[in-house]
């Protein structure tokens, strides 16, 4: 026992890091389990999307086959596809839905935060009490509300309601306003004023590209979430035609019909997929280190 | 000293109105586009459901009173009363059922992640990349997703295909109760994790690396230092992980929207969000009477946690500068009483 005591004692910081060296690479192990896990099922997406639909009812394979220009024909061409699905429509009007929004909610957010953090009024910490607020008030509460007021103002069927509120974002407000609290001293202000700069010139000129940092970030996320947006199209683009519809409107029309044609599916999935995947790769580095941020508040 | 105060004060008053004039436009759209649609929910909520073509409904105009609350709460007389009451609490049950579900394991898998890659002592290979990878389903539209897994999971899907070749029996996972409920919980941690997990990571690595060193010199065991150190510190971060997943999963809308075939949705994952949605968007002319109804008692809800979230989340720095303002208030009226209540 004694001589077991001893030979532990001597052996210990060879045994200790030992076990961290067991203890890191089955650690190791298990995350490469958990990164096929991320990654199996848009594999599998990739390489159906090769195969004919027989091919994918037949059984399921890792190695890609050769139709992925005639699962494209497929798509473009095919009259059972056209009335729902159309990638170019889709494409287009997601970007101009998207982009808008995206410059509508980084812009106004700024300005919101910069009033707040720069002026001293009455109503300041009551407006950003409410702010903070309304943060959480979900769109699936006010949806029945929204939907019956656009259809009164006859705004539905229209990008209007999907591009415009997007100027009252109050979690980017929330996130501007602490980024501008860290490292935007208002001394500069002061002194661009003494410079006879107007108060909007400043904020144009010296705040915004100050808050370059947190502005790319914002815009990310605002992108992505609008990009993805399904449940706001979905509810105000009530009846119109192929020719309006976002991606993810035409994602939703794929479960619709009865008779599916699974290697068309996959085709389309994986053209709504691609390029958000492509644009994740370069800019993974910025989402990550914002959502550690809390940049990310659904 | 006295004179900076007072030259502030000076400034506060010339420049307040760009205060304003630079909050206006946020205020103006939040009040069309959010608050008079939240305000018109409450105001539908208490009006008839206009179905045309059917008998015994009221129109979308004509006031009823709180009898939409009471069909989804308690039923009602007519069978398709019974019927919005039965799905109502159907579809809450489904949505705290699809909620715990993906919580679950998700915040097991998050947190543990979280520890082991913010642990100095272990050395384990590609941290960037495994937290790139694993974040990455959190940007690929939901949508197209519940698609994709839709497809793999079809009676001739992937997943079947592969149950078979092991000789196992195949599921029907998109009509199965529990099945369909299965895939949209591994669907909704899928997406997740990968976002808990960073935010639990940034909260570890707020907290003091002295407290871990400290740890470590005093012979703490890495599984000691997570449930003493770790556990405790980490609290508050997890606290607000805790009531922001519960108001999204009250949200949840995408995925058990869209998995299904067919034009019929799969009520055994329909949620509280797709319910109202479906009262809105009926085929047979919007319900926005229970729509609204539905969407009042979720707002409830949400307010309950919200406000926890909010307490949460208060800025320390603000609230003992509140402190310090009330004492300080406090302090000169006690003053001001002891010269008789003269005001000077």
């Amino acid at each position: 026992m004694s001589k077991d005591m001893k030979s532990t004692y001597g052996k210990a910081p060879d045994s200790y890091s030992k076990k961290i060296k067991i203890k890191s690479w089955v650690l190791f192990a298990w995350m490469v389990i958990l990164t096929i896990i991320c990654l199996f099922p848009i594999y599998l997406l990739l390489v159906n999307s090769t195969r004919t639909s027989i091919q994918i009812g037949n059984g399921f394979t890792l190695i890609p086959s050769t139709h992925f220009s005639e699962n494209f024909k497929n798509l473009t061409q095919n009259s059972q596809f056209k009335s729902s699905i159309n990638m170019a429509y889709g494409y287009k009007n997601s970007a101009i839905i998207t982009i808008s929004a995206t410059i509508l909610t980084v812009f106004f957010s700024a300005l919101t935060a910069y009033g707040i953090h720069v002026y001293d009024f009455k109503l300041k910490e009551i407006s950003y009490t409410v702010i903070l607020l309304v943060m959480m008030v979900p769109v699936q509460v006010t949806g029945a509300g929204f939907l019956s007021f656009m259809i009164s103002l006859n705004l539905h069927n229209t990008f209007w309601p999907l591009i415009l509120p997007a100027v009252a974002a109050p979690a980017v407000v929330y996130f501007m306003r602490s980024y501008m609290k860290s490292s935007f001293p208002l001394e500069i202000v002061e002194a661009a004023r003494i410079d006879g700069s107007g108060e909007f010139g400043t904020f144009v000129k010296i705040a915004i590209p100050m808050m370059k940092p947190a502005i790319a970030v914002q815009s990310i996320f605002a992108f992505i979430s609008n990009w993805n947006n399904l449940y706001t199209p979905q509810m105000i683009l009530l009846s119109v035609g192929v020719e309006k519809k976002t991606l993810p409107m035409m994602m939703a029309s794929l479960t619709a019909s009865d008779k599916i044609d699974y290697g068309v599916v996959y085709m389309a999935i994986t053209l709504s997929v691609v390029p958000i995947i492509v644009a994740y790769v370069f800019l993974s580095k910025y989402i990550i280190a914002g959502v550690a941020l809390g940049g990310v508040k659904e | 000293m006295a004179a900076s105060g007072a030259q502030r004060r000076i400034k506060s008053i010339s420049y307040a109105k760009y205060g304003y004039l630079f909050i206006l436009p946020f205020f103006i759209v939040y009040f069309i586009f959010q608050l008079w649609p939240l305000i018109n929910t409450f105001i539908l909520s208490v009006h008839g459901n206009g179905n045309a073509s059917e008998k015994n409904t009221t129109s979308n105009d004509v006031l009823v009173g709180l009898s939409n609350y009471k069909t989804l709460l308690s039923g009602g007389d007519t069978r398709n009363e019974e019927q919005q009451h039965a799905e109502f609490f159907k579809a809450f049950k489904t949505t705290i059922i699809l909620w715990i579900g993906n919580f679950v394991p998700q915040i097991i898998l998050s947190l543990s992640l979280a520890a082991w890659f913010t642990d100095a002592r272990l050395k384990i290979v590609g941290k960037g990349f495994f937290k790139v990878v694993m974040y990455m389903p959190n940007i690929i539209t939901a949508a197209s997703v519940s698609v994709l897994f839709m497809s793999l999971c079809s009676d001739k899907g992937a997943v079947n295909q592969i149950l078979s070749s092991m000789g196992l029996s195949t599921v029907d996972f998109l009509k199965g109760t529990a099945a369909s409920r299965g895939v949209v919980m591994f669907i909704q941690t899928w997406l997740w994790f990968g976002n808990t997990m960073i935010m639990l990571m940034s909260g570890i690595m707020g907290i003091s690396p002295s407290l871990f060193e400290a740890a470590e010199i005093d012979g703490a065991s890495s599984t000691q230092t997570f449930w003493k150190i770790t556990m405790p510190l980490l609290s508050p971060i997890m606290a607000y992980t805790l009531v922001t997943s519960m108001i999204g999963g009250l949200q949840m809308f995408d995925i058990p929207y869209l998995y299904h075939t067919g034009t019929e949705i799969n009520k055994d994952i329909q949620t509280i969000a797709v319910y109202i949605f479906q009262r809105y968007k009926n085929k047979n002319g919007a319900q926005f009477g229970y729509a609204g109804a539905a969407s009042v008692l979720l707002f409830i809800v949400t307010v309950i946690l919200g406000s926890i979230t909010f307490y949460l989340n208060r800025d320390p720095d603000e609230v003992a500068k509140k402190k310090q303002r009330k004492k300080l208030i406090k302090d000169a009226k006690a003053k001001s009483k002891q010269f008789g209540g003269l005001s000077i």
